[in-house]
């Protein structure tokens, strides 16, 4: 028997891990394929839509009064929703994460009611509860407040709709967290409000903001609810979303594509303010 | 007196934390509560600092009943397992906090803070790290930090919990050694948590054992190892072998192995006893140097650094004995596993009672 000479070092075989070619093709393809199909191509619909009668047709539909009042209404309800919902989200998170007491794991679950429940029967939650043919609705119609059919109804729907996104950002990030830090800061003698302003609050803002760019991006785009609680008034109760599908079962589509593209431009805002966030977020995780 | 603690007791549902609880800690001593996990030692500290509030029972500080007072008016300095730094605040920061919380009157100036700061990191050798984020610094030297922080605010009383379990066991015993001398320095009556025995041992001025809520037993170091009152503390405070015999006319016996009974039990009817040998006080030898030593042989040999650990089988006994001896003494009588060698059971400790481990 030969014996082999045994090379002194053998070379090392470095094989990277991963799967076939043809695997990989087909799984980015399909991604490919998915993000056109479902992505690009309505966006590049909408776009078109908007534009086929023309760059004048296109500014003057989304400077229509009717559809700046929709701009208008919209923003409102973003403005007063959003900052309504990081408070609440900050309170039940807070709560949930930093005290022990009876009923803490159905609350938790509770909060997720919003995201279970349709947003069509949320919005007929609030017209059973305060229309004006409920005897709380009609006192309140005496006292000259109407809410089903305004702007407080649009908000308190979307609140509802939009309620769990902040809170279930902070309450895994205040779990893993733990308590630690503020009674720290309680043992150094700082009082409420600055073991909040000075510790909590620091250490969550981040995954607050996240909280409420997702509780902006729904408001801007929720529709079931709304739809029930608005009555479609042009002009007083219509916001973009509602706005866009007036104009599209009048078959005005030009029209409608037009105002959609708003909704578009503001989606893409918020994507965009998402992604510099999560880059902040990345580089400030540093120091946790 | 720094601390006075009077029948604290505390219950959580299903269990009893602390059990009438009293304890007194002279001004400027240095106090080691010692207990295994979940025997309440954490829940007594907290207690102090009024991070929970016991359901009766008195605190006192510097002869001041704070039982009821938010923690941020008890002026007690607490350091945590884990650290607990403000991770978004610079070590300054860290250690500024509690005089940046003050109320505006009683808040020291800014060049006072900063003087302030920059001493007590110099007392803990962190100046160095004054602009760092506490996620820059390792384990032992958060914990310095956290020290600092603790000492700003010229705290009554110093609460340490388990303050270097989480630190790797070299570092470990830098820092204590190191919180050793600090405390000789600046004399602020603390208290430290342990499970610990070494390190309660090493650093306090005084160890109060704590088992199931109770105190077992409080002395200075010397004291609780040297005079253990019951077979928990005994058993707490190191290795040991356990043998399980009988009390009869004066004498212990386990195997065929007979001891005198220490004299509280000289006396005693028949009864269930058992007897405790530390691995160390265990004597090996090549001959037999007295009618009591056993006959065992060498079953595993245990390298451990400056001590050899032996596992015996001795003739008599139902369960092996281990035994630690200096290595140079394993070197000169030229042991090895399958060795056989004569076994004396020096200091041999009788406990009696229903104490299980």
């Amino acid at each position: 028997m030969l014996k082999q000479p045994i090379p002194e070092s053998a070379p090392i075989v470095k094989k990277r891990i991963s799967d076939p070619l043809p695997v990989q093709i087909v799984l980015i393809g399909l991604t490919l394929l998915f993000f056109i199909g479902f992505i690009f191509l309505p966006l590049g619909l909408v776009f078109a839509q908007a534009f086929s009668k023309g760059w004048e047709y296109y500014l003057e539909s989304i400077r229509e009064p009717y559809a700046l009042e929709a701009v208008k209404l919209t923003l409102t309800t973003v403005a007063i929703v959003v900052p309504l919902n990081a408070f609440f989200g900050v309170t039940a998170a807070w709560a949930i994460t930093k005290f022990n007491f009876k009923g803490k794991a159905t609350l938790k679950t509770l909060l997720d009611l919003p995201f279970a429940v349709s947003p069509v029967i949320a919005g007929l939650i609030f017209v059973l509860l305060v229309g004006s043919r409920t005897p709380f609705g009609s006192w309140l119609g005496e006292q000259g407040i109407k809410i089903i059919f305004s702007t407080p109804g649009i908000v308190i729907a979307t609140l509802f709709v939009t309620f769990p996104f902040v809170a279930r950002e902070l309450i895994p990030l205040m779990e893993a967290q733990g308590r630690d830090e503020e009674e720290a800061a309680l043992t150094l003698g700082a009082r409420g409000w600055q073991i909040f302003g000075k510790i909590t609050l620091p250490n969550i803002r981040w995954g607050l903001l996240y909280g409420m760019i997702l509780c902006s991006a729904r408001s801007i785009g929720e529709f079931g609810a709304v739809s029930v609680v608005s009555g479609h008034i042009r002009g007083q109760t219509n916001t973009i979303p509602l706005h866009v599908e007036i104009l599209y079962s009048e078959y005005n589509f030009a029209a409608s594509f037009a105002v959609a593209s708003i909704l578009v431009f503001l989606a893409l805002l918020t994507v965009g303010v998402k992604v510099t966030l999560e880059k902040q977020f990345q580089k400030n995780s540093f120091h946790h | 007196m720094g601390i006075e603690l009077q029948n604290i007791t505390k219950k959580f549902t299903g269990y009893t934390a602390l059990d009438n609880i009293s304890l007194n800690v002279a001004s400027g001593e240095l106090v080691a509560l010692l207990g295994p996990s979940g025997c309440g030692k954490t829940t007594l500290l907290r207690i102090i600092a009024g991070l929970e509030l016991p359901d009766s029972g008195k605190i006192i500080l510097e002869q001041k009943d704070t039982t009821n007072l938010p923690p941020r008016k008890k002026n007690v300095g607490f350091v945590f397992q884990h650290y607990a730094l403000f991770r978004r605040l610079t070590v300054f920061e860290n250690v500024a906090f509690g005089l940046k919380v003050l109320p505006m009157r009683e808040r020291p100036s800014r060049s006072a803070i900063q003087e302030r700061v920059e001493h007590l990191l110099k007392l803990v050798q962190m100046d160095w790290a004054i602009k760092r984020y506490p996620s820059q610094l390792s384990g032992g030297q958060r914990q310095r930090v956290a020290l600092a922080r603790a000492l700003a605010v010229n705290p009554k009383v110093l609460l340490l919990d388990e303050p270097f379990s989480a630190l790797d066991a070299k570092v470990r015993q830098e820092l204590r050694r190191w919180l050793r001398k600090l405390h000789d320095e600046i004399h602020v009556t603390s208290i430290f948590v342990t499970h610990d025995q070494e390190e309660a041992l090493e650093l306090a001025d005084r160890i109060v054992v704590i088992n199931k809520g109770r105190i077992e037993q409080q002395g200075t170091p010397q004291e609780v190892y040297d005079h253990p009152v019951n077979a928990f503390v005994y058993n707490f405070l190191g290795n040991v072998n356990v043998f399980h015999g009988r009390i009869k006319n004066g004498k212990v016996t386990l195997g065929t192995h007979h001891v005198d009974a220490p004299d509280e039990l000289k006396h005693t009817e028949e009864r269930a006893s058992q007897a405790f040998v530390r691995p160390h006080e265990i004597g090996i030898s090549r001959i037999r140097s007295a009618e009591t030593d056993l006959a065992g042989t060498i079953q595993e040999v245990r390298i451990m650094g400056g001590q050899i650990g032996l596992n015996l089988a001795c003739e008599g006994f139902e369960h092996p004995i281990d035994a630690e001896i200096p290595r140079e003494l394993y070197l000169n009588l030229q042991l090895a596993k399958g060795e056989k060698v004569f076994v004396s059971l020096n200091r041999v400790r009788i406990f009696t009672g229903d104490y299980e481990i």
